[in-house]
């Protein structure tokens, strides 16, 4: 299939480029070009991005597929322009055997939409008790471990699975939360928890999870990946650590960069998010972090949750929102606010998390593959159950409207999304 | 349409009043308007048992549909109703249905020997069996008015026609 | 934001979830309508034909004989049907879930939903799903509000102080898990008073309590001092060893309230409490019985207020 996307802006945060030109698909790759096409795209208005990379979306699969399946999820990555995805361990039962992690790529794959990157449990179970035999996991084809929203309590463990990994020059990616100082937590602990009655999650939960992780960081060489920032001083012991050139990268859930406790309204259950929404004063640290770059990329943590699981008292909720359909809207509204360019704001999620993946993509240059979004970055997206492809409506945006609309996903040079 | 004096009927109705007045007699005002006749008649007429104000806010018919009134006053009957020739005192006799709900208030008081009702005017429109037995003037008002009794802050009453306001 | 979920949209009460939130008027309409129905509770037939023919459902999630008993009560002398359903040991346990619970007894033609729950927001669930002719009112979620019992401590203020624009209020012990003291926080709040004091350890207020319009005291000689009212909270069993407490002789020596303690507050201060008191733990047996106190009363005031909340409710 030979592909000519004419007249689109082109967008790559990688090298910079930002104009309208023609672009040439050949053999699922970017190619020269060339006269005879087999199809061609009319991108005017369109900008040409290389397709989005998303850190943290959950599949479902195996073990919820009552909450949403491999199918209806890699239909929402299409239709949200992500071409490439890590999806956390946290699947019943866990990513911490290798026939797991291979099962779920070679199901992924057959449905040849988005590349996936299964994330191993560093821990058997996740019970933070155990290492998992990284090495095989490695080889089925796990990209880095985690603990998804599960905790190492016992920071001995923790710091024997940071050397471990670091032995082998595997990356961890770990959220940075007290599991003693979370626990019980429903909600950012602050004033709006105070009104509602809420047991909370203080912020200090998160900094000195975080100051321990850092340290350990620095005492075994671990490739550590923090993941998904919630407070100010976070975003500041970040700052600290990179300045000291600490090999560490972390990112930011979309939600937590346009939302916070005050969002929770009525016990919004939609606004039930781990970490929790924190105070209006950390959700404009960690948008200004993420736009000075101390943060490195944003990531839906894409969190199908069935309407049965929500329709609950917001403490008895389950936590998560559905995020892939919204990565690009979001991204762009917060890219906005910042006054970043476009091609900024699209690196974040884009060249940024592909580093981060330590896989080729997230870029457009000849010979590269031909994962691309197209999209249209000012036609309004309303945000309902009917439009989102996911299995998961839960989203605290509902009824909102954004813009950003993706009309061509391409993975491997085959479009496999447009609208 | 010329209302009658208010003050006058007031007058007339104690004039009426006055021989009917027994040792078991009590008299019983209804929030708003026959409250102020009451207050006015009780002493002229000199009841000795003290005078009661009843709000039949929790005994209306139309709660289903319109709700709780808003600012329903405490009943107070300060004397034992059993027994008692009770005078009913209301401002204004329409539908009925204010004495309807009265009467079956006061039956949660006890029993009394006998209940007149004393009204300042009876406007027609009844929906339910029910007639006053001393009545200061009867008057015909079209339907979609009200006719009330006010009170202005030096104390005196004069009645008022005004249109109903919509439900 | 959302409208208040409370309201409907003549800004009358159609449910009533939490006192923060409920404009003045609405709060005084429910406390004059509760001074009518003191007299009914004085009569000998003490019951109003109101609610004839309409049903109370008592849904408490969580175990609590005193607040539905006082509910039944109301709920009868208002001459509703009441069905008291003690859903701690049913369906909860089989797990049907909340809304299916409802949507059940809703099928049964329910009027009045009268609501406790252990989970903060549960009753704001509830309404946001039942019928429109439905009425939710909330006997207690987790820690977030007790309306009906914040209320009846306004109306006793009321009743003993009348005026609330010039009362120096304390309210005493563990602010962090008391769903009655947030509730009578917001009500005192809005109806004027120029102080609201809270007094206890750090670890049982909660994080930026300050912002509910508050002065935090740890002290109780210094939180006491001058007072009109006192308002003593209970210290839950589980409370009152671990890591928020040390003992319940710690916490009576320094928050239990004493003679010698109530001698700092006004010379005319009323002591309420919510009940059921744990004496020698939050208060002192002579305090308790003793002339300042008021907490009986309370009780009786807690019947009216509830028939006026449900007879308003029922009514929009």
């Amino acid at each position: 299939m030979r592909i000519h996307i004419k007249n689109g802006r082109v967008v790559d945060p990688a090298s910079g480029r930002d104009g309208v030109a023609d672009l040439f698909v050949s053999d699922g790759k970017i190619a020269e070009e060339f006269s005879r096409a087999d199809r061609v795209i009319d991108a005017k208005g369109l900008v040409v991005s290389p397709g989005f990379i998303d850190l943290a979306a959950r599949l479902r699969e195996p073990g919820y597929e009552y909450k949403a399946t491999l199918d209806s999820e890699m239909a929402a990555a299409a239709a949200g322009g992500v071409t490439s995805l890590a999806c956390p361990p946290d699947t019943d039962p866990p990513l911490d055997e290798p026939g797991l992690v291979d099962m779920l790529r070679r199901r992924a794959k057959a449905l040849a939409k988005a590349r996936v990157h299964p994330l191993g449990a560093l821990t058997v179970k996740l019970k933070g008790e155990a290492l998992t035999e990284m090495g095989q996991l490695t080889d089925a084809g796990c990209v880095a471990f985690s603990q998804a929203n599960a905790f190492i309590a016992d920071t001995q463990v923790l710091w024997r699975a940071m050397q471990y990994a670091a032995t082998f020059g595997y990356a961890v990616w770990l959220r940075a939360e007290d599991a003693w100082l979370a626990r019980d937590g429903v909600a950012h602990d602050g004033e709006m928890a105070t009104r509602l009655g809420l047991p909370g999650i203080p912020s200090f939960a998160e900094t000195i999870a975080l100051g321990t992780l850092l340290e350990l960081a620095r005492a075994t060489g671990a490739r550590l990946h923090v993941c998904r920032l919630s407070t100010a001083g976070a975003v500041e012991l970040i700052r600290r650590a990179k300045a000291e050139k600490l090999p560490v990268t972390c990112d930011v859930g979309i939600h937590h960069l346009h939302l916070c406790d005050v969002d929770l309204g009525y016990f919004d259950s939609h606004c039930r998010l781990d970490p929790p929404l924190r105070s209006q004063r950390d959700r404009d640290a960690l948008a200004r972090g993420a736009a000075e770059g101390v943060i490195d990329c944003l990531v839906s943590d894409h969190t199908p949750v069935d309407e049965d699981r929500k329709h609950l008292p917001f403490g008895e909720a389950e936590a998560g929102a559905t995020g892939l359909e919204l990565l690009l809207p979001l991204a762009l509204k917060w890219g906005e606010a910042q006054k970043l360019p476009l091609a900024a704001t699209l690196a974040r999620i884009t060249s940024h998390p592909g580093a981060i993946l330590g896989v080729r993509a997230g870029r457009i240059a000849l010979g590269e593959a031909a994962d691309l979004a197209l999209f249209d970055p000012r036609a309004p997206l309303r945000v309902s159950p009917e439009t989102l492809k996911s299995q998961g409506k839960n989203t605290p945006f509902l009824g909102y409207e954004l813009s950003g609309k993706v009309r061509y996903t391409l993975v491997d040079g085959n479009v496999v999304y447009e609208a | 349409m010329k209302l009658p004096d208010a003050e006058k009927l007031c007058e007339e109705l104690a004039r009426e009043l006055e021989p009917r007045i027994g040792p078991k007699s009590a008299m019983i005002g209804l929030y708003t308007g026959g409250a102020w006749l009451a207050e006015r008649l009780h002493p002229m007429l000199g009841v000795h048992a003290p005078l009661g104000l009843m709000d039949i806010a929790f005994y209306r018919d139309d709660y289903h549909a319109r709700g709780l009134q808003h600012d329903p006053k405490r009943t107070k009957i300060p004397f034992d109703v059993n027994g008692r020739d009770l005078l009913l005192v209301d401002d204004v006799l329409y539908t009925g249905r204010t004495v309807r709900a009265a009467m079956n208030e006061l039956f949660d008081y006890g029993r009394p020997q006998s209940i007149s009702l004393v009204v300042l005017a009876d406007r027609g429109g009844r929906q339910l069996p029910i007639c006053a037995q001393h009545c200061g003037a009867r008057l015909e008002v079209p339907a979609g008015m009200r006719l009330s009794l006010k009170r202005d802050p030096a104390g005196r009453l004069a009645l008022v026609l005004e249109p109903e306001r919509a439900a | 934001m959302q409208r208040n979920p409370q309201l409907n949209a003549n800004g009358e009460l159609q449910h009533l979830l939490s006192i923060e939130g409920l404009p003045r008027e609405v709060l005084l309409q429910i406390l004059d309508t509760a001074e009518s129905f003191a007299g009914v509770t004085e009569r000998e037939v003490k019951k109003v034909p109101l609610l004839r023919g309409k049903s109370v459902f008592n849904l408490f999630f969580e175990p609590s004989t005193r607040t539905r008993t006082t509910f039944e009560i109301a709920a009868k002398r208002l001459s509703a049907d009441v069905i008291n359903l003690n859903i701690a040991v049913s369906s909860a346990t089989k797990g049907e879930s909340l809304l299916d619970t409802v949507a059940n007894l809703s099928a049964m033609q329910a009027d009045v939903f009268v609501v406790r729950h252990a989970s903060s927001g549960a009753p704001f669930l509830i309404a946001r799903h039942v019928k429109p002719h439905e009425h939710v009112v909330n006997a207690g979620d987790g820690r977030h509000a007790h309306p009906t019992q914040g209320l009846l401590d306004l109306f006793t203020i009321r009743h003993y102080k009348k005026d609330f624009t010039r009362l120096t209020v304390a309210i005493v012990g563990d602010i962090l898990h008391s769903r009655v003291a947030r509730s009578l926080i917001h009500g005192l709040t809005t109806l004027g008073a120029p102080e609201v004091r809270v007094i206890g350890p750090q670890t049982l207020l909660p994080t930026g309590v300050e912002a509910l319009g508050v002065r935090v005291f740890h002290d109780m000689a210094e939180g006491l001092r001058g007072v009109d009212v006192v308002v003593m909270l209970r210290l839950q069993n589980e409370r009152m060893r671990g890591a928020l407490l040390p003992s319940a002789q710690e916490f009576f020596k320094h928050y239990g309230l004493t003679e010698e303690k109530l001698a700092a507050a006004a010379k005319d201060a009323i002591v309420m409490h919510p009940g059921p008191m744990n004496r020698g733990v939050e208060i002192d047996s002579a305090v308790a019985d003793g002339p300042h106190s008021v907490i009986l009363p309370q009780v009786t005031f807690g019947i009216a207020v509830r028939m006026a909340v449900m007879s308003i409710v029922a009514g929009n």
